[in-house]
């Protein structure tokens, strides 16, 4: 695996390696030394041009625990603001040495651009690009939802997942149901119509328009982030409105099956998509997300940078061998 | 200066031979040789059976000067319609400042015969600034050196419906047309490309298709009120090619005109987000393409216009959302037809020339250009190798941008030489340039 794009790319096998990958480093991450020499002397650039202070920490964290030298870079008062080309940026960064950039961009598709266009030579990580994918979300939703429900080893054949709210603009939802679908979960997609892509149908997963005629049945209930300013376009008529309908409330919350779990990829708006009761519940597994957000990004870097290198390394000793 | 052309194929598949004089084709017939009485010299030019077609006629066309002359001038595009078979193309008025003037016009108008590859017949704005807020004078740009006679804020939609009103009403004093940029603006806030399975996938903002046929309805129903003459730019949709259809049925004033591009290419390719592909209005999927084929073949669409908008590299090696609308399309126009249409047996090669040189002609009034090959008419001529492919180098393009979907694309159709007023201006010797 070159760069981590899109869930699209990967296969099921892919998908179980990297969360594999971080069940090991979590074995390491529990015991008295954190930090592995992996990617000593390797450079990773979180190239971010959102601001997203929680995904940015996410990686740094990861590349650090792996012993990689980071180096942040804002697009806010940098000369990105001063009109900078995407391309520019990217050959600056190359031209300093990057081994990897994680990168963060409004625009969808910008991470792929950033692989394909030639511009540079490094590993490309996509943290978020506009309302196309942010796989790494996904995958750490993946591992928690594994973490929570131990017997679900080789796939999530049988789970009914439902990810409620904004899908039109949610990057999570898209890598989300590309995941859940390849690992064979159920999906329901809940939204009031507005929020609903034309064209989702498909997207091989349920539609509702009701969350109360569905969640009952769930095991796993993913609450995306609602903007209040989405009311300004007429999406929906008022924040109160949204939230009787698609907010987890408390008589919500009591209907759930006993060992459903709640996800959230934060940050949380409480009060209008989650009730109080609803994010501070023992069904919320929200900061579970954000641990095991950091080890699977430390796998995805490991399987991009490290094992890159091993291959490399094994295939030259074959060579002297023969 | 007169020519002798040989052994030229016209579309009803006789071969014969024609002599020019003056810019006129004098005689038809067989075995010309050259006078050797008249004082002036012959050039002959055996076309060795190639097909020889009447020049080809663009009403929609970019050429960027005055303002961006570093993606294209008069003079490049020029270069580029005459290797595309074009003896008379159209820029649109999106120039800066923009073509809402006499002067303006008159400009592009001079700086075209100054290159004197071809016509360039400049189409002036609507409203003035192209804001759509206030006619431009549209009678002083109708009466100046340019004789302007089709009008339109291309690129932007005349959304206002009164305003559309009285330009379509306005323009009847003069034989002038309007024509219009279908594209509801509020259904397409931020729009980046089709709106459908492919826009949900990749994240863009999608462009649906009923922003063009909301307008286009609005437009029909207005020109029949008024009793007007209405041209629809770059049809893309399935829907507004039945609106166009159902319009005409009823006897109402409605001309269109469908790109190269929409002819051949669907969203899918925008799975990869190279902005090459990126344009306005956006490409559509197979069944709105396999409409636009219907519509063109059983003549709801009139023309074929290019839509040739040149970009500078860095307005396209961006990501999408920064990248600019439009694609190159004066150079690959007729090969592209030419798969999609005639490859296809959806229409001969007598009814391409009625979609790219006669139908546009007639609906701009360009009188010098769409003449049948006859005796007497202006030798605005173009000459076809149908047997060879050829494949598209966007770094060998006439054009000053290199922005063309078609890179690397095998496409048939040589465009070997075009005459335009009986000169000699592309000759395409030993392969394309």
């Amino acid at each position: 695996m070159k760069h981590l794009l899109s869930i699209g790319d990967l296969e099921p096998s892919g998908i179980l390696s990297i969360l594999d990958t971080a069940k090991q480093l979590s074995l390491v991450s529990d015991g008295p030394m954190k930090k592995l020499p992996t990617l000593r002397g390797r450079t990773v650039v979180n190239l971010f041009f959102e601001d997203s202070t929680r995904t940015r920490i996410s990686f740094e964290s990861a590349a650090k625990r792996l012993s990689a030298d980071v180096i942040n870079f804002s697009a806010k008062g940098s000369s990105v603001s001063k009109g900078e080309s995407l391309k520019d940026t990217a050959q600056t960064l190359q031209a300093m040495g990057a081994d990897a950039v994680v990168i963060r961009h409004s625009a969808s598709g910008a991470a792929q651009r950033l692989a394909d266009s030639g511009w540079i030579s490094a590993h490309v990580i996509n943290a978020g690009d506009g309302t196309h994918e942010h796989p790494t979300q996904a995958l750490l939703d993946a591992y928690t939802i594994r973490e929570k429900f131990p017997e679900l080893v080789k796939d999530f054949a049988g789970l009914e997942v439902a990810i409620v709210g904004d899908i039109l603009h949610s990057r999570v939802a898209r890598s989300n149901v590309l995941l859940l679908n390849k690992l064979g979960a159920r999906v329901t997609l809940v939204a009031p119509p507005t929020l609903l892509p034309v064209g989702v149908e498909s997207w091989g997963v349920n539609v509702s328009y009701n969350l109360d005629s569905i969640i009952a049945k769930m095991d796993v209930v993913m609450m995306l982030r609602i903007q209040g300013e989405r009311m300004h376009d007429s999406f929906f008529p008022s924040a109160r409105e949204y939230s009787r309908n698609f907010g987890l409330d408390s008589v919500r919350l009591a209907s759930l099956k006993s060992k459903a779990i709640i996800m959230h990829p934060g940050p949380m708006n409480r009060g209008l998509e989650i009730s109080a009761e609803g994010a501070d519940s023992l069904k919320s597994v929200v900061l579970s997300q954000v641990s095991n957000g950091v080890l699977v990004r430390m796998a995805v870097l490991y399987q991009l940078l490290a094992s890159a290198d091993e291959i490399e390394s094994v295939e030259s000793v074959e060579k002297v061998a023969k | 200066m007169n020519l002798i052309l040989k052994n030229a194929r016209l579309v009803d598949n006789s071969i014969v031979d024609l002599r020019i004089s003056d810019g006129k084709i004098v005689e038809i017939g067989s075995e010309f040789e050259a006078d050797s009485s008249s004082t002036s010299i012959t050039t002959t030019h055996d076309l060795s059976k190639d097909l020889l077609l009447p020049g080809f006629v663009d009403l929609h066309t970019h050429l960027r000067e005055p303002g961006r002359e570093d993606s294209e001038t008069v003079a490049t595009g020029s270069l580029a319609a005459s290797r595309g078979g074009f003896t008379a193309i159209s820029p649109m008025a999106n120039t800066f400042p923009v073509a809402d003037t006499a002067g303006v016009v008159e400009q592009v108008f001079s700086l075209g015969k100054e290159a004197g590859l071809c016509d360039v017949f400049p189409i002036g704005a609507v409203t003035e600034g192209l804001a759509g807020k206030q006619l431009a004078e549209l009678v002083a740009m109708a009466d100046s050196k340019a004789k302007v006679r089709i009008f339109s804020d291309d690129g932007k939609c005349v959304f206002d419906p009164l305003l559309m009103r009285r330009a379509l009403e306005y323009v009847k004093s003069f034989d002038g047309i309007i024509a219009q940029h279908a594209q509801e603006p509020r259904l397409t806030v931020d729009a980046q490309m089709n709106e459908g399975k492919i826009s949900s996938k990749l994240g863009l903002t999608g462009w649906p298709a009923v922003a063009e046929e909301a307008i286009i309805a609005r437009d029909i129903l207005l020109a029949e009120h008024v009793g007007s003459r209405l041209h629809i730019c770059h049809l893309t949709t399935a829907g507004g090619v039945e609106l166009v259809r159902s319009a005409k049925a009823r006897g109402i004033q409605v001309t269109a005109e469908v790109t190269p591009h929409h002819l051949l290419l669907t969203d899918d390719l925008v799975m990869n987000y190279d902005p090459v592909f990126k344009v306005n209005p956006p490409l559509r999927n197979e069944s709105d393409v396999n409409a636009l084929r219907a519509g063109l073949a059983d003549g709801t669409i009139d023309i074929v216009a290019t839509d040739h908008a040149p970009h500078p590299s860095e307005d396209k090696d961006c990501e999408w959302q920064a990248a600019a609308f439009g694609m190159l399309g004066l150079e690959t126009a007729l090969s592209v037809v030419v798969k999609a249409m005639i490859e296809t047996k959806l229409i001969d090669w007598s009814k391409l020339v009625d979609v790219m040189s006669i139908n546009p002609a007639r609906i701009a009034g360009y009188s010098e250009h769409g003449q049948k090959i006859a005796l007497g008419s202006i030798a605005n001529l173009t000459v076809i190798d149908i047997s060879s492919n050829w494949t598209v180098d966007r770094n060998k393009m006439a054009s000053k941008s290199k922005n063309t979907p078609f890179h690397g694309m095998s496409l048939p159709a040589l465009v070997k030489k075009t005459f335009f007023n009986g000169k000699l201006v592309h000759d395409l010797v030993g392969g394309k340039q």
